[in-house]
């Protein structure tokens, strides 16, 4: 039943391939040929901007890659990494535009970064004349995925590696001499990164087609490809929209091209790995290892932290003249802006959120109720869970709303609601798999032997045990809803605004206290629903000792 | 009290194609049937056989008779057969009157007052309201066991359910177990390692492997 999720994906992906050759009847044009393609190539800077996809394809999950490992190795088995399970799962929630406006004020030549050691250290009494934002090699927008990458592969690999034996690997290797960081490089990164692999590939897809980070932090002249496609997209002239379609089989390609980069570089990291592995080296580089590990992992967290609080600061700051650390003086001003303009996003967005979700954890129960009942496990059933995250987003979503025009569904929240879920879906289900898989089968069998049948134990045992992973889940899935862009731009035709659709829209142009109230409503939300589903549970069973505690 | 006795008719269960063992045997109302072997033999399977939920990865042939009824094609909640497991297994997010209420069929009158006096029966009385997590060993055991009986099986199988008790509260465990299940007049099978589970039992013990 999962497997449905496909369908749209296909469907979207088949409805760009014909007007990407020219054949559009709609618009008159029913020649096909290589026209379009040769438009697409000759457009001025279009290699620049499959190069940028590209580049940013292949370096953000390498760094995210790298940092999350080398942090698991420097802190394995030590009280970090319960620590950073609690941090995780919130940091995760923020969606990736807030992250981004965050990480703007941060960074800018006129943000905090730059006031801080200015005048004193720096001498700036003006901000200086500095590309940061925006700048054309695309590192800022990188740097902007990065921090958002990194809590999910965190994530992905603190729920891989309790099936690993870590703690029995390092201990087995430290026995052999190995000092603990290098016994889990060597031992247990093996075997965890078969298992992030997937998530990886997730990574790539996400970074090479982001739209609202490109929007916020990424080049403009020219822009990433994603980014022009939904500008030939809303361009007036539908004529562009032939455009559109081969930009978007060419992000397809670029992403798919990444894909397969990477997997061939597995192969040479794999051999030189082995080299290093079978060394013998058993201490050398320990030390800079676990500064680095540490150290780059609170680096990267604490921005993104401090990145959230700017957003608090900016939303409430009046006059904050350069260089001062802090604003002189503090109004409500620019919640009073917004605030006539908030109800209908705001309205939208918890709908949107709400009904996406609760059809995604009804589907994903059913599926894994289903298994569980059957006592087996299907075997090729995350691929394709995966494969909306595998794809780019803007190619398939355009192709599946040139589709719908064609179909004249009318765009409106309920397409927007089902485009959602074929996103909240996945995350739903990678975050309630293994609980409910590990609930111990005995409770059911007990029941069963007891007289109860499925339904009534599934009522009355399962849904309150798992209450804890369930209530986690439905964060999570409302977390994705609220974050997603392109979705709600694309399936609504524009007419459907959310906090996310509205805050990115500002980019360009507003003003940076207005933008910090949308951008923070936006990341208040997700984070309030999982304050709400780590409470609820507790709550519930606080009269119950064993219920409290063993939250997943 | 009459019961009815229980009839395994030329059980064996398979592993992947490995055999692992056969059983063929009748056990009278009131009477305990004990099978010991090493670990690994298969002797959980054969209780899980029985009472309906056997992994798909094992094979399995053979009649399960409770009296003249075939039990082989019913799902495991109308069998009739309640299990013991190692733990006492009280479900966490219930209290301990829960724990009895969800056992009683709905078809049964009075279903509070039964769990009353399963509770007295016990010398729990008052303890309905409890959290099972505040009880200790010894009370959670009489409640898994009273939980049992308020489901009206037609035979008991006990899973090692000694095993995790400590010395001195498993001799009176499972005196109370082999009394109560005996006076109840249930044919009982009981798998374990401990030769004094066994002895105590009183019945035939047949040893696999």
């Amino acid at each position: 039943m999962i497997a449905l999720l496909t369908l749209p994906v296909l469907a979207g992906l088949s409805a760009i391939l014909l007007p990407a050759f020219g054949y559009l009847p709609a618009l008159q044009h029913d020649e096909p040929g290589l026209m379009v393609w040769r438009e697409l190539f000759t457009t001025p800077g279009i290699g620049r901007s499959a190069w940028l996809s590209l580049s940013a394809a292949l370096l953000t999950p390498l760094l995210s890659l790298t940092l999350v490992m080398l942090f698991l190795a420097s802190t394995s088995g030590t009280r970090w990494a319960s620590a950073m399970r609690r941090l995780v799962a919130p940091l995760l929630a923020v969606p990736h535009a807030a992250a981004a406006f965050g990480l703007a004020f941060l960074i800018a030549p006129s943000g905090l970064m730059f006031r801080l050691v200015s005048p004193e250290l720096s001498g700036w009494q003006r901000p200086p004349d500095l590309l940061i934002l925006n700048d054309s090699l695309g590192l800022t927008m990188m740097l902007g995925l990065v921090l958002k990458e990194i809590p999910f592969l965190l994530l992905m690999a603190l729920a891989a590696l309790p099936q690993l034996n870590a703690d029995q690997r390092v201990n087995m290797a430290r026995s052999l001499g190995y000092r603990p960081i290098l016994a889990w490089l060597w031992t247990v990164a093996p075997a965890l990164y078969p298992l992030l692999r997937l998530p990886l590939f997730a990574v790539i897809a996400f970074a090479s087609a982001t739209v609202d980070v490109a929007l916020i932090l990424g080049p403009t002249l020219p822009p990433t490809l994603s980014v022009r496609i939904i500008g030939w997209f809303s361009d007036p002239d539908l004529n562009q929209r032939l455009l559109a379609s081969a930009a978007a089989l060419l992000q397809l390609m670029i992403t798919l091209s990444a894909i397969g980069v990477w997997i061939a570089a597995e192969k040479i990291v794999a051999g030189l790995y082995r080299a290093l592995l079978l060394s013998g080296n058993r201490r050398q580089g320990h030390a800079v290892l676990n500064v680095l590990g540490k150290s780059l992992m609170v680096i990267t967290l604490g921005t993104l932290l401090i990145s959230l609080m700017l957003l608090v600061v900016q939303a409430f700051a009046g006059t904050w003249r350069f260089p001062d650390n802090l604003p002189a003086t503090w109004t409500l001003q620019h919640w009073q802006t917004v605030g006539p303009l908030l109800l209908a996003p705001l309205g939208n967005t918890l709908l949107l959120g709400l009904l996406s979700t609760a059809l995604a954890v009804l589907l994903v129960v059913a599926v894994l109720e289903h298994e569980s009942r059957q006592g087996r496990k299907p075997a090729q059933i995350l691929w394709a869970i995966y494969i909306p995250l595998l794809v780019p987003q803007v190619a398939f979503l355009y192709g599946l709303t040139l589709l719908l025009e064609q179909l004249r569904w009318q765009p409106g929240l309920m397409m927007v609601g089902f485009a959602h879920s074929l996103f909240v879906v996945p995350y739903v289900y990678l975050s309630l798999a293994e609980p409910y898989r590990r609930l111990d089968p005995r409770w059911q069998q007990l029941a069963a032997t007891l007289g109860a049948s499925p339904n009534r134990t599934w009522w009355h045992i399962k849904l309150p045990m798992l209450l804890a992973p369930l209530a986690t889940a439905f964060a999570v899935g409302l977390a994705v809803s609220i974050g997603q862009y392109l979705a709600t731009l694309l399936t609504g035709a524009g007419r459907v605004t959310t906090l996310t659709t509205e805050a990115v829209a500002l980019a360009s142009g507003g003003t940076r206290g207005t933008i910090a109230v949308w951008a923070l409503l936006q990341a208040a939300i997700p984070m309030l629903g999982f304050a709400m589903a780590l409470m609820l549970p507790r709550f519930w069973w606080r009269k119950r000792r064993d219920m409290t505690g063993q939250l997943t | 009290m009459s019961g009815v006795s229980l009839t395994l008719k030329d059980i064996q269960i398979s592993l992947h194609g490995r055999h692992l063992l056969q059983v063929n045997t009748r056990i009278e109302p009131g009477a305990t049937l004990t099978v010991m072997g090493p670990s690994g033999i298969g002797k959980s399977s054969l209780l899980a056989y029985i009472a309906g939920f056997l992994a798909s990865d094992f094979s399995a042939s053979g009649e399960i008779l409770l009296g003249e009824r075939c039990l082989n094609s019913l799902p495991a909640e109308q069998r009739g057969v309640g299990l013991l497991f190692q733990d006492p297994l009280l479900f966490p997010h219930l209290s301990v009157a829960q724990n009895l209420l969800f056992a009683v069929s709905r078809h049964v009158s009075h279903r509070q007052q039964q769990v009353d006096q399963a509770l007295e029966a016990v010398g729990l009385q008052g303890f309905g309201d409890r959290d099972p997590a505040t009880l200790s060993g010894g009370q959670k055991a009489r409640v898994a066991l009273q939980r049992l009986l308020l489901s009206q099986p037609k035979a008991v199988l006990l899973d090692e359910p000694f095993s995790r008790l400590d010395a001195h509260l498993r001799q009176e465990i499972r005196q109370h177990v082999f009394q109560t299940l005996r006076d109840a007049a249930l044919p009982t099978i009981l798998v374990t390692h401990d030769v004094e589970d066994a002895a105590a039992s009183g019945g035939p013990v047949i040893t696999l492997g």
